[in-house]
């Protein structure tokens, strides 16, 4: 009976299609990468390498050191005319609102330039200028090798893409990191009041 | 269609292949969503279908006795198209080797083959319904592709993704053109 034998085919391809197509989405939550590397996070919060970075005053620093604070990480390249721009300035107003814990020395706002070739400690330096930061608890910086680099796009999940104009574009985002360096959240940028409220719930909690 | 020229099927699917395969034509086609999207796996699953019709005899037999009306293989394809339509499968085929080897082995066997396989076995209700799905499914992403706002591949610009959107309204607008054309005009002959 062809017919019965190709209900049964088609029934149970349609199981293990299913089946597929709901490992593959997250049950139907994340269609994108994007959705996905979020998700991914909150489930299972990844470690932080141990980069080493310079910043800003040309000081070296290593990721690992900054255990037993919360970090927000976001990445950015100076000479960025979009988003970046976006995002530094809301690492400044961040610097205001979050300001209690940034002065407990409780959370630091860290900025980690991927054009580490371009942004040099004075480019950083300027880019914060630019911004009017506050110059208390927010590090720009650029990671001392390539492969520290990668290591830290890798975990993040951060996809860098040239934007065929001599700049990049790249998703966005703020990322939390906890006192045990694991990064545990990330946040869609361009809203202040809710990273600063989600933040400060992170810390109390 | 295919059938007509057996002989020369295979030969001309392994040449598609390995031409797809080069590093310089792989970094072309997957460097844009349109592309890998509208141009790669399209081609993909047309190494597959060539296969289909090189299939030994015995063999397409035995599969056919599974395949009445060529169903079975209309879902297969389906569910994997669904798959290579998420936004996540063609990120993760660009940055993650691993799906990239998916890509190329999934989309000529689990979407090409079975329709090679299923097409001629197809009655017109059968086709109908596989073009239909086929056009709403170009129209509704294309849509999407077109009008949102966010990138839905972080490997990818957004005004590729919009290019890729308008081009799946035009791909969509000229399947629905050609069977309205074939309907009006053409010949269907009964199964």
């Amino acid at each position: 009976m062809p017919i019965l034998r190709t209900l049964l085919a088609s029934g149970l391809l349609l199981v293990l299609g299913g089946a597929a197509l709901t490992v593959a989405t997250d049950g139907f939550q994340a269609f994108t990468s994007e959705t996905a590397r979020r998700l991914a996070v909150r489930r299972d919060p990844p470690l932080v390498p141990a980069v080493l970075l310079e910043t800003q005053s040309g000081a070296r620093l290593n990721l690992a050191d900054l255990r037993g604070r919360w970090v927000l990480v976001d990445f950015v390249y100076t000479r960025c005319l979009s988003w970046c721009l976006a995002l530094g300035g809301e690492f400044a107003q961040l610097q205001d609102q979050l300001d209690a814990p940034l002065a407990e020395d409780k959370l630091v706002l860290l900025s980690i330039s991927f054009d580490p070739a371009h942004d040099t400690p004075a480019e950083l330096s300027a880019y914060q200028e630019r911004f009017r930061s506050r110059g208390h608890g927010w590090i720009a910086a650029r990671p001392m090798s390539d492969e520290g680099s990668r290591q830290l796009l890798r975990t993040f999940g951060v996809t860098v893409v040239p934007d065929g104009m001599g700049g990049y574009v790249h998703n966005a985002a703020i990322h939390v990191v906890d006192p045990q360096g694991r990064l545990v959240r990330i946040l869609d940028s361009g809203n202040t009041q809710t990273v600063a409220q989600t933040v400060r719930d992170d810390i109390e909690r | 269609m295919i059938a007509h020229w057996p002989r020369l099927a295979p030969s001309t699917a392994a040449v598609l292949f390995a031409a797809l395969l080069l590093p310089p034509a792989r970094a072309w086609l997957e460097g844009r969503m349109s592309l890998q999207m509208l141009v790669q796996i399209p081609l993909l699953i047309g190494t597959g279908c060539l296969l289909g019709g090189a299939l030994p005899p015995r063999i397409a037999a035995g599969i056919a006795r599974w395949n009445h009306h060529g169903i079975t293989s209309l879902v297969l394809a389906t569910l994997a198209g669904m798959f290579w339509m998420l936004p996540r499968s063609l990120d993760a085929a660009v940055s993650e080797p691993w799906m990239a080897f998916a890509k190329f082995t999934s989309v000529p066997l689990l979407i090409g083959l079975p329709l090679g396989l299923g097409w001629p076995r197809m009655g017109f209700v059968v086709r109908g319904v596989f073009l239909l799905e086929l056009i709403a499914t170009f129209f509704r992403l294309g849509w999407l592709y077109l009008v949102s706002p966010v990138r839905l591949c972080n490997n990818y610009l957004l005004d590729d993704q919009q290019r890729s959107g308008m081009a799946m309204l035009v791909i969509g607008g000229l399947v629905l053109a050609g069977v309205a054309i074939k309907l009006v005009w053409g010949r269907f002959d009964r199964q």
